[in-house]
């Protein structure tokens, strides 16, 4: 399983109801339901990976997470995840609203464009980042809305959100150490967000 | 549409005969859910594959509204095979080398399973209008007591297109622990008014045939065949899509290129829905017709939430749901409904929807993506620690 994944997987508290949005080939599903005791219900668009998790037996729903999540009824999960998915939707915004209506709390994890490398490639070149965890080009990459780890926190803060946990992560998806932790936003390649509905 | 109909794929389910079975009897009557009471009662089934030694690996298929026990191999003549027989077979989606598969007639048809055509034991005349009114869950009942006869007391999965899927929903959530898992192919919990209304003019096409005699046409020795192949005709209709109706058929004239000006069957699309009334007379019986669609009018399992909660939150089962594009006769809002209301009380579920050009019919078409969907789901593994587990405990 992908180190990011683990990570994540870390984050979910055993047993819990999990929906993983844009689940892919259901890998995060799997090691949640058959070793931590969670249930779980994938969304996903693709119909290759949609295959892939009906035959390892993980249900899956078929549908386009910009549309938002009409087949899931209000707080009818306990977690919601967007691994890496976030930078792929075309409505971020929307699909944030819409994972904390179906869930109090929500794990995001995502690619940071701020990283220090990332920043010279553009400043120096001249050209598109390509980030050393998602390292499609410009014309390829599904990461159509790149932020960075302040941008997320300003989302957060912008949606009402409260952020109850994060973990930094390094080049090889694993929690980072050292410099990645003290200034995540030039020197993390990625983060996982823990965020929640502030109580009302 | 011949190229859809036949798969490249599995083998045929060979020879098969269909059995007959008489369950219920004047001590335990079918207590319907009208409060009636019926007995005997006779089933018409078949069975393909054997049952394993700890028969564990039973699949029920629940037929639609004109099927019959007859879903897959063949009886006698190979090139003419049963109506699911793209779908049932050695190594195809529901695998007949894997799975020991049960079809039966539902109660209330006319193809050997007791319904409105059958004699009533008591005035030893066909029951006519005087059989009781009944529900999904009343063929549902009927189900169960032939698998309790079979010996089989849990499934591997229960399977249904349309109305088949209604009975699947149904048998899930009254008898969760009988139903091992659960495939509903463009099925509905509950049918719009549209759909009722649909209905509702099959129905008075049919009543409204001189020849009807108030469902008494059996004992006077007519048959209100136009009402009946109107109804057909009109159903038919709506199992098919505009684009696939257009594919088909155009505005294509039967005999050559010119008009003819006048009331006769003249569009090939006429001639076609013709012939479609005309095979299903010599099939179906119109009191049957009546019956099975006014049931499948009042099914509505999630219309009193309160009552259906608790029910589905029993529900273990995981549930495969399967839409197609183009149907409109049960859209995929139809499957998305079910979905929400699953997936809001806690059922494992997948869904997809298929593209497909041929409408309502799609499910009984070969459709790779559709094929392949639901034989990885019927295989997948269900390890110890899976889905629901963890709740169960």
């Amino acid at each position: 399983m992908r180190l990011d994944l683990g990570v994540i997987a870390n984050l979910v508290p055993a047993g819990a109801r999990v929906l993983d949005l844009g689940c892919g080939d259901g890998a995060l599903l799997d090691e949640l339901i058959r070793h931590r005791g969670c249930e779980g219900q994938g969304v996903e668009v693709s119909a290759e990976a949609f295959h892939v998790c009906v035959a390892r037996g993980i249900p899956v729903v078929t549908a386009d997470i910009d549309e938002g999540l009409p087949d899931f009824a209000d707080g009818s999960f306990d977690v919601v995840v967007l691994s890496q998915t976030l930078q792929a939707t075309r409505r971020p915004r929307l699909v944030l609203r819409e994972m904390m209506r179906v869930a109090d709390t929500g794990i995001v994890s995502f690619v940071n464009y701020g990283h220090i490398a990332l920043r010279a490639h553009f400043l120096l070149r001249g050209r598109m980042p390509i980030p050393r965890l998602a390292p499609q080009p410009w014309f390829e990459t599904t990461n159509i809305h790149p932020f960075t780890i302040r941008d997320f926190e300003a989302l957060a803060v912008s949606q009402g959100l409260v952020v109850s946990d994060r973990v930094i992560l390094g080049g090889d998806g694993g929690p980072a150490h050292g410099l990645a932790v003290r200034r995540p936003n030039a020197f993390a390649r990625a983060a996982a967000y823990v965020v929640r509905r502030p109580a009302t | 549409m011949t190229d859809v109909v036949h798969n490249t794929y599995g083998a045929s389910a060979g020879f098969v005969t269909t059995q007959r079975v008489e369950l219920f009897d004047a001590m335990r009557p079918l207590v319907l859910d009208s409060g009636v009471e019926l007995a005997p009662i006779e089933v018409a089934y078949e069975t393909y594959g054997e049952l394993n030694a700890d028969r564990s690996n039973a699949i029920v298929i629940c037929h639609a509204l004109t099927g019959d026990a007859h879903a897959a191999g063949h009886h006698g003549d190979p090139t003419r095979p049963g109506w699911w027989d793209n779908f049932i077979g050695p190594r195809k989606p529901v695998d007949t080398d894997r799975f020991f598969v049960i079809c039966a007639n539902l109660l209330g048809g006319c193809m050997g399973t007791t319904g409105p055509s059958s004699v009533n034991p008591a005035t030893e005349q066909p029951y006519g209008l005087r059989f009781p009114l009944f529900t999904v869950g009343d063929m549902v009942s009927v189900h169960r007591a032939l698998i309790t006869h079979l010996g089989i007391d849990r499934l591997h999965a229960a399977i249904g297109g349309s109305l088949g899927g209604m009975q699947v929903l149904h048998w899930a959530m009254e008898h969760p622990d009988e139903i091992g898992a659960a495939v509903m192919v463009c099925a509905t919990s509950r049918l719009t008014a549209q759909n009722i209304a649909f209905s509702a003019v099959a129905r008075e096409a049919i009543m409204r045939d001189p020849n009807f005699h108030g469902g008494d046409y059996q004992r006077i020795g007519a048959r209100p065949d136009a009402g009946l192949a109107v109804a057909r005709m009109m159903a038919h209709i709506t199992y098919l899509s505009e684009e696939g109706m257009r594919e088909k058929f155009g505005r294509r004239l039967q005999n050559g290129t010119t008009p003819r000006f006048g009331f006769d069957v003249d569009f090939q699309v006429e001639s076609y829905l013709h012939h479609q009334g005309e095979v299903f007379l010599r099939r179906f019986d119109a009191n049957s017709y009546l019956y099975l669609t006014r049931a499948m009018d009042y099914f509505d399992p999630f219309d009193d939430m309160l009552q259906a909660a608790p029910k589905l939150e029993r529900l273990h089962a995981p549930f495969l749901v399967v839409s197609f594009d183009s149907d409109w006769r049960f859209d995929t809002a139809h499957s998305r409904d079910v979905v929400r209301v699953l997936a809001a009380h806690r059922v494992p579920v997948t869904f997809r929807e298929i593209a497909s050009p041929h409408g309502h019919d799609s499910f009984l078409l070969v459709l790779p993506e559709y094929h392949r969907t639901v034989a990885d789901f019927l295989g997948r593994p269900t390890a110890a620690g899976s889905t629901r587990s963890a709740r169960a405990a």
